[in-house]
């Protein structure tokens, strides 16, 4: 697997075997199977795996969000009971940002990233492989709590003192903590993993500003975690020391502080909330320009815009919490930062469209998807303006409309964005073209479902109808046009327009992966560097590290300016471009080999975390696992020495069995 | 972990990739200190029951367990100056008295927090109790992560299968280290010495 060597015309790469051991475990060697995948440490293979486990617990938030629509579609809904609805509503927006927005742009990120700066992997690709095992066992961990007593019933933002085993006595909100807690390190480990790739590793002549714009704005988001999550970390540290092991930090009897929680949380929270939707703008900034037909308009202001909202982004977080009563200079101080930041976010708005303007247009539905998020982050934002005039955000605090603002931003920025990033690159990452026909009613029922469900809102909180109200009575709902009950059930129907609209795309890839056509080497007629391999690409990535020249170098290779007219002419096709390569092709290409360390060191902390909520013994057999898997990590090297090898390809040489004796 | 020469790349940035990732980290290790500082901050008069800072700290001794740590950070860049020359002997001794030294710390520190347990201190007395122990807690595990790191690599060094190049990974762990220690600078001047 990990020593490919390459002849003229011979594709495969020669499976080869390291006959050494490092630390306790020979290094696992297979390339095809589930150890493939479980052992792999490939950044193509793990940011799969990325995307298929949080369109996993998409469906899991999503089948949450139904069952609230179903309980609140009529007054006095029976399907939940208060009890089981404040899990429902906690773990629905846990699962949604945690396990799944912020998992799908790490996915995204991971495939994407180093294709796009000519690099053959990231620079610690056990660590990435670690990220990922670490979110799937947090995320697998956060679940276990709906079978063990109950879920974690106080809010995503889980405000003290409500957070406290007074209020909240099942083991709900520790498993929540700690699972976020281990979701957490891998966000970091992904961080610094993803901040050093794209520092280190850019191909020869990409400097920062030829970088394509989805790296950009990945990078920008890696910053915000590397410097976000330790906050959380630090309050969910708390939040366990008061719940297992009897810290007073929210205890108000004690003389604590609430407003603690709330700074620390925030801190965090807003960052976050770009590192929700920034993937989003950096994919459609990619795509726009394809179906454009024109490079993307202003590429240094989109570049600066998206660094300046990472900076600003973290003097905004006391919006959230106006009505707690920072008092008036606090208040005034945060209403002012949180209008600026709407600057650089209309900058990308406006360049988006300039993008679009006097560009041949395709309307692919990856454009169309583009397209709606423009459109329907715009709404989002604008409701997020009145938000930042504090006198209104107190009317609006905890209403419905703060529900309608952030599933704006959040579903019609962040997700729209998602899922055009996944019509564009699907041929990238499989091979084969989504059907567009049945993307073309994905994407509408989406648009229209989300807006059916989302667009009530507005009218619900500004008539006053509180978020996290389990039920409503016919008394209470009022009259006519702002009667709570119509706008409700519109609502709860436009859900399940949405969920069929979801349930479109996940038929289109099965119908996708039946269908036997492959699709073109380069469908869209792209401009980046990602293009420029073959559909899926090879293991190693690039045949040869292509030499940069230009922002959006792939569309340079193709077409050329004619002196005399001052358009655009083709000069080579992808295809030629890709044989070129081929022929030029790296002779040796040491990849990275597996490993076993990430899974096992990642399923020690579980394990910890476990035995820290119901027996310290197994928190200590947890802690055996990790040491010992830092250890076996520790002492096997990322790369196998070439020494380490011998390929089962045809004869054996004599020299490698003589390696192998000694 | 991986040298940059692993995917045939040289390094954009001039630092190698083990190096930049540590600072990468060591950024991220500024938030979590600097929130469990401000918490400690926030809470460090606030004491309903049990003692206060003042009549508990025991500052001549602290002052000597955190000039010993300071030392270490010495004994650290002769490690790494002795890696750096590959001096493999100069290098294992060195990284053997900076582990001792923070091993040093970490022994006063469990005797401090002994004793401050038997004076009525204990971690739900009070907010100052809570914030105390999980500040200066949190520092002490650094300090022995960082001490396991050093003792390991020592090890490593005697059966000399370290993967990569030896000054590199000193001195990735020397910045670790050095991190930890100025950590502590910042911990003593505000915990102990600043009258609540």
């Amino acid at each position: 697997m990990a020593i490919i060597e390459r002849e003229i015309e011979v594709m495969a790469p020669m499976v080869a075997t390291p006959t050494s051991t490092y630390g306790v475990l020979k290094r696992p060697v297979a390339a095809t199977g589930w150890r493939a995948w479980v052992f792999t440490v490939d950044h193509k293979k793990l940011g799969l795996m990325y995307g298929v486990t949080a369109m996993f617990f998409f469906i899991v938030g999503g089948v949450e969000a139904l069952l609230i629509r179903l309980q609140l579609a009529a007054p006095n809904g029976k399907v939940l009971n208060a009890d089981l609805y404040n899990q429902m509503f906690t773990m629905h927006a846990t699962t949604m940002v945690f396990l799944f927005v912020m998992p799908m742009a790490a996915g995204f990120a991971n495939y994407f990233i180093p294709l796009q700066i000519g690099a053959r992997d990231v620079a610690f690709p056990r660590m990435n492989a670690l990220g990922f095992w670490m979110f799937l066992f947090g995320g697998i961990f956060i679940n276990l709590s709906w079978f063990i007593g109950g879920a974690a019933d106080g809010g995503w933002f889980m405000y003290a003192p409500n957070s406290g085993p007074v209020f909240s006595p099942t083991h709900g909100i520790d498993f929540w903590a700690f699972g976020l807690q281990i979701t957490g390190i891998a966000s970091l480990t992904g961080a610094i993993n993803l901040i050093v790739t794209v520092l280190n590793m850019r191909a020869p002549g990409m400097t920062l500003m030829k970088m394509p714009i989805f790296t950009w704005m990945m990078t920008v988001v890696q910053f915000l975690l590397l410097f976000a999550v330790p906050v959380i970390t630090v309050a969910l540290f708390l939040l366990s020391f008061q719940r297992n092991f009897g810290a007073r930090f929210f205890d108000v009897a004690a003389g604590a502080d609430p407003l603690l929680w709330q700074h620390l949380f925030w801190i965090f929270g807003h960052p976050e909330v770009y590192i929700l939707v920034l993937p989003s703008f950096g994919i459609v900034s990619e795509v726009l320009p394809v179906f454009s037909r024109k490079p993307l308009f202003g590429y240094p202001f989109v570049v600066f815009s998206g660094a300046a909202i990472g900076f600003v982004g973290w003097g905004v977080w006391a919006h959230h919490m106006f009505a707690s009563g920072l008092g008036p200079v606090s208040v005034a101080v945060f209403s002012l930062t949180t209008m600026a930041i709407a600057v650089p976010t209309g900058v990308k708005i406006i360049n988006w469209i300039l993008t679009m303007w006097g560009g041949k247009l395709v309307f692919s539905t990856a454009m169309k998807f583009s397209i709606g998020l423009i459109v329907l982050f715009t709404v989002g934002g604008l409701s997020g303006v009145t938000h930042s005039v504090a006198p209104s955000d107190t009317q609006q605090t905890d209403t419905y409309y703060i529900v309608a603002h952030f599933h704006y931003v959040l579903f019609g920025g962040g997700v729209l964005g998602i899922f055009s990033g996944l019509y564009y690159w699907w041929p990238k990452m499989f091979g084969k073209m989504l059907n567009e026909r049945l993307g073309n009613w994905n994407f509408w029922l989406m648009v229209i479902g989300m807006n059916l469900t989302f667009g009530p809102m507005h009218i619900l909180g500004l008539q006053g109808q509180p978020r996290r109200m389990y039920q409503f009575t016919e008394a209470r709902s009022g009259e006519g046009l702002f009667n709570f009950a119509f706008w409700n059930l519109v609502a709860s129907i436009g859900s399940f327009v949405l969920a069929v609209g979801i349930l479109l795309f996940l038929i289109n890839v099965v119908i996708t992966a039946r269908n036997p056509t492959k699709s073109p080497l380069d469908p869209w007629n792209s401009r980046s560097l990602e293009w420029m391999t073959s559909n899926p690409p090879k293991e190693h990535n690039f045949d040869v590290i292509p030499t940069v020249h230009h922002l959006d170098e792939f569309f340079h290779r193709k077409y050329e300016e004619d002196p005399a007219t001052h358009t655009m002419r083709q000069i080579a096709t992808a295809e030629e471009i890709m044989a070129e390569q081929e022929r030029n092709a790296d002779a040796h290409i040491h990849m990275p080999s597996p490993s076993y360390w990430p899974i096992v060191l990642a399923f020690g902390l579980p394990v910890i975390t476990f035995g820290m909520i119901f027996s310290h013994l197994i928190a200590v057999f947890g802690a055996v696992i990790v040491f010992f898997a830092a250890f076996g990590w520790a002492l096997e090297p990322s790369t196998a020495p070439a020494s380490d090898f011998e390929t089962n390809n045809s004869a054996p040489s004599t020299e490698l069995d003589t390696v192998g004796k000694s | 972990m991986t040298d940059t020469t692993a995917h045939g790349h040289t390094s954009s940035a001039g630092i190698s990739n083990v190096k930049l990732g540590m600072w990468a980290f060591l950024g991220s290790e500024c938030l979590l200190f600097g929130g469990l500082i401000s918490t400690y901050m926030l809470y460090r008069g606030r004491v309903t029951g049990g003692p206060r800072p003042s009549q508990i700290f025991d500052i001549p001794f602290t002052s000597v367990s955190s000039f010993v740590l300071l030392m270490s950070s010495l004994t650290m860049v002769l490690a790494v100056s002795a890696a750096h020359k590959g001096e493999d002997r100069k290098t294992n001794l060195w990284l053997t008295v900076t582990a001792l030294l923070g091993a040093t710390f970490v022994g006063g520190q469990v005797y401090e927090f002994t004793a401050f347990y038997n004076e009525g201190l204990g971690f739900s007395t009070s907010l100052f109790g809570s914030s105390f122990y999980t500040l200066t807690g949190f520092h002490g595990v650094h300090v022995t992560v960082g001490i396991i790191m050093l003792m390991s690599l020592v090890g490593i060094f005697k059966r000399s299968e370290v993967p990569g190049k030896k000054a590199e990974v000193v001195e990735m762990i020397g910045l670790y280290w050095h991190f930890v220690d100025i950590v502590w600078i910042i911990i003593f001047t505000l915990v102990y010495l600043i009258p609540v």
